[in-house]
């Protein structure tokens, strides 16, 4: 397992400069998951909170190849980038030898909603890639609308909370499941919490052939409405709630779950840490609660029992 | 096999009304995005389908509040073309629907907007423009989607688009909209800009009463669905029959024909016809006209606010100036363009993009017209336009 000190040594490609809120999770996870490869990197990055924040005239972070997509068209991008390469070998234009790695970002708009069509053909044509989603449940860039990676409960903009209604009302989208269901080689969830877990998930990534999903949940204290000190310690809350767990699937059904609490905490405890969910906290709003720990309590068992059919089988 | 039953479209009124006497004669401090979405409940709008994007995303917030209490439906959907056609398929069911958008998402929208002019789907688009081509200056306006909206699908046909000016014309052109959409069976662009759409100004609501609505052409059942005349009253699922809804080119009954030469040609020329015969209808344009005017500023959305500025201030020192406003873009109001050109010597029209309805002035005067361009996301100021219209 790599040590902080040896991370620190690795050359940063994601420097200082950007102009991303305070308490933000990206740059943490960024500069984790771009010190897992030597190899040259091209990144397909979709619009943004990442994209924008991060290339504010006079300055950008990226010290590496970058192209800036619209916000459901970075997969497909990428598509044509790492096919040119592969031909450009075989016509003998570039060294057959060459190892160019390819990383796709987008936040959760952009690979829960918009860009789901243009991951899911990549995936199924077998492309080699990373794809690295930074979630934090909602598009914040342009003023905190839901999206689907919402958890239920949540109030934003477009799923306000109010007499009628208490926030979103759907569960979020289970992604990782769905890119798992594409049977590739490597589908990983992860936070920055963890961060020896990412790197080494990261490391894994690009290190399999064919297309990797890491999809990493990314505090925002701006339109989670928590203190920005506490992000990384929230994230850890999910995990200890068991709202983001933290595991692996191989080849679409080999199941490890890599982190797993000693004591399962009650989801209440999250949905307290954000005052996204306050409204949720008022007795007429119990039984939305009750669902969600339900959700989550679900959802935790199935993790559970598909990583010991693996083992059984 | 059974139907779908009747729709009791009365049913709701009440509601709605409920809701819109809270609304009137107060006055508001509102942004353009949001004047619009009240526009659309006023309206009568049941169904906001959309997809957030800076700087639209103040309607769908305002659509996504409001729209429950009046039993109507909000729904976030995955990307643009899913709105649109979320959209479609609302106002197949019955409902009068819309969708608001900024120039990347009104792009993914092009295809479906064609799909909405061949099957006469009345519907409002609401785009709130900003600067381009791709993500651009994405939080600053412009009015660069301008010929987009005019020929962004493919195919012949003919557009119908508004542009507000201020925030109570977002308000009372998003009814427009609505009203033009079922009158013409087409779907109607609101072609707003960042600058309105952002700007905060009062607001007065109308009294219900005073506000008239097209309601929907219902066709009996017999009557032909898509033809027999120029704008054929609609018929929505759940009427007793089935109905048959296709993109593909298709006969007045709606049945897909697409290797008669004739059939293609009729409907199509039926289409264009429809928003071209009620050009003169449809031309709404506001005319500030003073005795001796050699000079005439032409301008439209955001930009004809400085621009009545330098009109103002120009008369103040001694030109004369005329000052056209247009308030449709689409179809063009020819007419009123070549009036205006006659009046005077030579026209300068300020806009937001690099010369788009100058270009489509030009059409119709020989008349020298000036472009007094301005990209890079910043309005033009009075100066700026004054300096051209006098001279420094």
């Amino acid at each position: 397992m790599i040590s902080l000190k040896e991370m620190a040594k690795k050359e940063d490609l994601f420097v200082s400069g950007h102009e991303m809120c305070p308490g933000c999770g990206i740059p943490v996870i960024l500069k984790i998951v771009l010190r897992t490869t030597k190899c040259p990197l091209v990144v397909s990055n979709a619009s943004g909170c990442l994209q924008s924040a991060s290339t504010n005239f006079p300055a950008t972070s990226w010290k590496l190849n970058w192209i800036h997509t619209a916000v459901e068209n970075a997969a497909g991008t990428m598509s044509g980038i790492q096919a040119t390469y592969s031909s450009l070998k075989k016509q003998g234009k570039l060294p057959v030898d060459k190892k160019i790695k390819f990383l796709v970002i987008g936040g959760d708009g952009a690979t829960y909603d918009s860009g789901l069509r243009s991951i899911s053909g990549a995936m199924e044509r077998g492309e080699d890639f990373v794809y690295l989603c930074y979630d934090n449940q909602l598009y914040a860039c342009s003023g905190g609308q839901r999206s689907s990676a919402t958890p239920m409960g949540a109030a934003t903009t477009t799923s306000p909370s109010g007499n009628v209604l208490p926030g979103k009302l759907q569960p979020r989208k289970n992604i990782s499941n769905i890119f798992a269901a594409h049977e590739i080689p490597y589908v990983a969830q992860s936070a920055p919490w963890i961060w020896q877990d990412l790197y080494k998930k990261a490391e894994r990534a690009f290190e399999t052939t064919g297309p990797a999903y890491l999809n990493v949940l990314n505090p925002c204290p701006s339109m989670w409405k928590a203190p920005a000190n506490k992000s990384i310690e929230i994230t850890k809350l999910a995990a200890d709630t068991c709202v983001w767990p933290i595991f692996e699937i191989k080849d679409g059904t080999k199941v490890t779950v890599n982190y797993k609490p000693k004591k399962k905490l009650p989801v209440t405890l999250w949905l307290e840490s954000q005052a996204r969910f306050t409204h949720l906290l008022k007795v007429e709003n119990n039984w939305i609660v009750k669902k969600i720990q339900e959700e989550v309590d679900k959802d935790w068992e199935f993790l559970i029992s598909s990583e010991n059919k693996n083992r059984t089988n | 096999m059974s139907g779908i039953g009747n729709i009791n479209y009365k049913k709701d009124v009440k509601l709605r009304k409920h809701y819109l006497k809270k609304l009137e004669n107060s006055t508001r401090f509102l942004l353009g995005d949001e004047a619009a979405a009240y526009g659309a409940l006023y309206a009568g709008c049941d169904f906001f389908a959309g997809y957030p994007i800076t700087p639209a995303s103040e309607i769908a917030e305002v659509m996504a509040k409001e729209l429950p209490r009046v039993d109507g439906y909000f729904v976030q959907m995955e990307d643009e073309i899913s709105s649109i056609s979320a959209v479609i398929g609302a106002v197949w069911a019955g409902g009068k629907a819309m969708t608001a958008t900024s120039g990347p998402g009104f792009s993914l929208m092009q295809e479906n907007l064609g799909y909405a002019i061949m099957t006469e789907t009345p519907c409002v688009i609401i785009n709130v423009q900003r600067s381009g081509p791709s993500t651009g200056q994405a939080t600053k306006p412009a009015q660069g989607d301008v010929l987009q909206a005019r020929w962004g699908t493919h195919g012949d046909h003919e557009i119908i688009a508004f542009s507000p000016a201020s925030v109570q014309e977002s308000f009372t052109l998003t009814i427009d909209a609505f009203n033009a959409a079922e009158k013409y069976r087409t779907p109607v662009i609101l072609l707003m800009d960042g600058e309105i759409g952002h700007l905060r100004e009062n607001i007065t609501f109308p009294p219900v009463e005073d506000v008239l609505l097209k309601e929907r052409r219902i066709g009996e059942p017999g009557t032909l669905p898509f033809g027999g005349e120029a704008i054929p009253p609609m018929s929505t699922f759940g009427q007793g029959r089935f109905v048959h809804v296709t993109g593909s080119t298709h006969k007045a009954n709606g049945m897909r024909d697409v290797s008669t030469e004739s059939v293609h040609r009729e409907l199509v020329t039926r289409l264009c016809g429809k928003i071209n015969n009620a050009r003169e209808e449809l031309s709404r344009v506001e005319e500030d006209y003073v005795d001796g005017a050699r000079v005439g500023v032409l301008a439209y959305g955001a930009t004809a606010r400085p621009a009545k500025g330098a009109v103002i201030e120009a008369r103040k020192r001694g030109c004369a100036v005329d000052m056209l406003r247009l308030i449709t873009l689409w179809p063009f109001p020819e007419e009123a363009v070549k009036e205006f050109a006659n009046r005077v010597d030579r026209i300068f029209v300020p806009e937001m993009n690099l010369g788009q309805i100058s270009r489509e002035v030009e059409r119709f005067t020989s008349k020298p017209v000036i472009p007094v361009s301005k990209i890079g996301g910043v309005i033009h100021t009075v100066d700026e336009i004054l300096e051209q219209v006098i001279g420094k």
